[in-house]
């Protein structure tokens, strides 16, 4: 009797700490976070600094105790910038891993092409792409960070009216944000004016533009030159345009945003317009600027950590983190809320502008996130006619 | 079409065409002596670029780029030494294969050492603004830093396979392996050799190339494909084939610009390719019976 009596004794105490622990568990739970980005590839230069900054931010969150006292586990997959990679690893991040939100992707052939996959999962993205066509129609669990491409054109448009230029050439990447720009110039260009005399599609992994530049160049009627691409062939366009001794105003999109384009561009990336986030000019504006402190931190936090020049679209990553981490801390860990926090989020200062969801607006920017910035002597600054 | 646009095409037509003709030729050499393709040569022209950026940080140019060229010849040889020296008998399929592997290892170990970033060699003259006219249109120096360097590397090899010892020792391999080892050949030197000659001269055309391109870690793969495409126009084991296919490629490329859309150009390339293949399986320049010859 007394044996038996020890035993369920001996049970009850284990079982009494089984559920302690259990308890325990749940009260500070892991919240799973996947990430999806173009670490390596032709996007690299997307990828690379957004799966930094999000390792350096959830870093930073889990050392001060997580959101609201939750710890973050950050899965980062590198797509290589490939859509079917793409794909595999959003069924991958949502079924298997049944992580609680996902950022990313970095390019926006890859968000399209999971826009599905994450309805169907009823899973949180938040893309770092920057086509409009990601939340234009709107998905319900789909939100993106960067500008809208749409804006971009505007912005561009808007300039030439300024320089009184009316005749353009278009060149593109073939990928998806490339396509997306080219269809946003063709369709917005009747709006201000402007005739896009030739429209061109270069490879992604194009390595040399000199014949397209000649072919461009044989038509005196060009004022004005648009590329619309992530790739290095943005320096190499640059570079093949002040060879040929062509001197007609190159504009970049604002996937130009890195300074390492620059770089690479060297001379040649002089006098480049293009519209970006103030993120590259934050230290030359004004304090009044809402932006400017959280710029600030971002760059100054980055350059230290990783001893390289911060660029837009680690920002866009910021921004895609920060956006998420204010929902869960506002609506704490259960999906439904926390997207619709997302929907209704108002005044989130990023580092890509001012957001305002709302249930017709994914993306919360207007066309004041942009600014038109030039390159002056190897640096990126505001743009003044 | 004005003089100057033509030659503006022609340019441009001969740097991409040179470039593929000297991967071609790196294929050539391997093959010649080996009897297969080796995968990894677009590699090598990436990692040549690579080697001569770093060690131009703290070298002058030219010793930057003397000392990125050997390196890379010594990884060349280690990678046979390594992989394919030791093995008894190996099929075709199975070299292949290894190759592939390789260039997938050197692609990784760039991305670790170099990262994701798009990296460049200065121009060698001026910079990347200056240009120099030539009948009436304007060209970056380093254009003809790379036609010019091309050529001489292209005789330089002509004149080495046919007049020096090494040269013939080679050649004799690549005609008739068993006899070439009862001549007292060494035909695994040989090997090894082969594969230092095209991983150097693959690195030279990566550093002149370099600041017009860029280097990047996944370079590579886009060259071996053209390469590939242009030794196998010329015909498989021709060097002097190669170049005039690689030339051949190189214009069409860039003429075909002028009346199709950009977006079709490697369409027409590989378009040519495939007519080739169907009407000269052996290439412009192959003979049949000679490719009877080889162990296929």
């Amino acid at each position: 009797m007394r044996k038996v009596l020890k035993s369920i004794l001996g049970k009850i105490i284990a079982l009494s700490a089984l559920a302690m622990v259990v308890s325990l568990g749940v009260q500070a739970e892991t919240i799973k976070i996947g990430a999806i980005l173009a670490v390596t590839g032709p996007a690299s230069f997307l990828g690379g600094p957004e799966s930094r900054t999000l390792q350096m931010l959830v870093d930073e969150y889990n050392a001060k105790g997580g959101i609201n006292g939750n710890k973050i586990e950050l899965i980062i997959k590198d797509s290589g910038a490939n859509p079917e990679k793409a794909i595999s690893f959003a069924k991958q991040l949502i079924e298997e891993e049944k992580v609680f939100a996902i950022l990313g992707p970095s390019t926006s052939g890859e968000t399209m092409k999971i826009k599905k996959i994450m309805e169907q999962g009823k899973t949180i993205l938040l893309s770092c792409a920057a086509a409009e066509v990601i939340v234009n129609p709107v998905a319900k669990y789909v939100f993106k960070t960067p500008q809208k491409d749409s804006h971009a054109v505007q912005k561009i448009y808007m300039t030439m009216n300024d320089l009184g230029i009316s005749k353009i050439a278009v060149l593109a990447g073939n990928t998806g944000f490339g396509k997306a720009g080219k269809g946003q110039l063709l369709k917005a260009a009747p709006k201000f004016g402007i005739d896009v005399v030739i429209s061109e599609v270069y490879d992604k992994k194009s390595t040399d533009l000199s014949a397209v530049v000649a072919k461009l160049m044989a038509n005196k009627e060009i004022q004005a030159v648009v590329n619309w691409s992530i790739v290095p062939a943005q320096g190499i366009l640059a570079k093949n345009m002040r060879q040929a001794g062509w001197n007609v105003p190159l504009f970049q999109s604002h996937g130009f945003g890195n300074i390492k384009y620059v770089q690479a561009g060297g001379a040649a990336a002089e006098g480049i317009i293009f519209p970006a986030g103030r993120l590259l000019v934050a230290d030359v504006l004004p304090n009044s600027n809402r932006q400017k402190s959280v710029l600030l931190k971002y760059k100054l936090d980055y350059e230290n950590k990783f001893k390289e020049p911060a660029s837009t679209f680690g920002g866009h990553a910021y921004d895609a983190f920060m956006i998420l981490a204010r929902a869960i801390e506002k609506a704490g860990t259960d999906r439904e809320a926390v997207r619709d926090a997302i929907e209704n989020m108002q005044g989130l200062i990023g580092t890509g502008g001012i957001f305002n969801f709302s249930p017709t607006d994914h993306n919360g920017l207007d066309l004041d996130a942009f600014a038109m910035l030039t390159v002056k002597d190897g640096k990126f600054v505001l743009y003044n006619k | 079409m004005t003089t100057a646009l033509f030659f503006q095409y022609l340019f441009a037509g001969i740097t991409y065409g040179i470039l593929y003709a000297i991967v071609a030729i790196g294929f050539n050499i391997i093959y010649n002596t080996t009897g297969i393709i080796n995968f990894a040569q677009g590699e090598f022209v990436m990692l040549g670029g690579m080697i001569a950026i770093s060690l131009n940080t703290f070298l002058p140019l030219p010793l930057a780029i003397l000392l990125s060229v050997i390196i890379t010849m010594l990884i060349g040889a280690a990678i046979e030494m390594f992989f394919i020296r030791w093995l008894e008998g190996p099929s075709v399929l199975r070299m292949i294969i290894i190759t592939i592997g390789i260039s997938i290892l050197i692609r990784e170990f760039a991305l670790h050492i170099w990262g994701e970033n798009v990296r460049a060699l200065p121009y060698f003259q001026g910079n990347e603004i200056s240009s120099v006219n030539i009948w009436g249109t304007n060209l970056s120096p380093q254009v003809l830093w790379v036609i010019g360097t091309c050529s001489v590397m292209v005789a330089c090899l002509s004149i080495f396979f046919k007049f020096t010892s090494l040269g013939r020792e080679m050649r004799a391999c690549s005609a008739n392996r068993v006899a070439a080892t009862l001549c007292g050949i060494n035909t695994k030197n040989m090997v090894t050799f082969s594969f230092m000659l095209s991983a150097g001269i693959g690195a030279l055309a990566g550093c002149v190339m370099s600041p017009i391109t860029y280097t990047q870690y996944d370079g590579g793969t886009g060259l071996a494909i053209k390469g590939f495409t242009v030794a196998i126009l010329g015909g498989l084991g021709n060097s002097m084939a190669a170049v005039a296919a690689g030339l051949l490629l190189g214009i069409i490329e860039a003429f075909s610009i002028s009346v199709v859309p950009l977006a079709f150009q490697d369409a027409i390339s590989i378009s040519i390719l495939l007519l080739i293949l169907f009407i000269r399986p052996n290439g412009i320049f192959g003979r049949s019976d000679i490719a009877r010859l080889k162990e296929f």
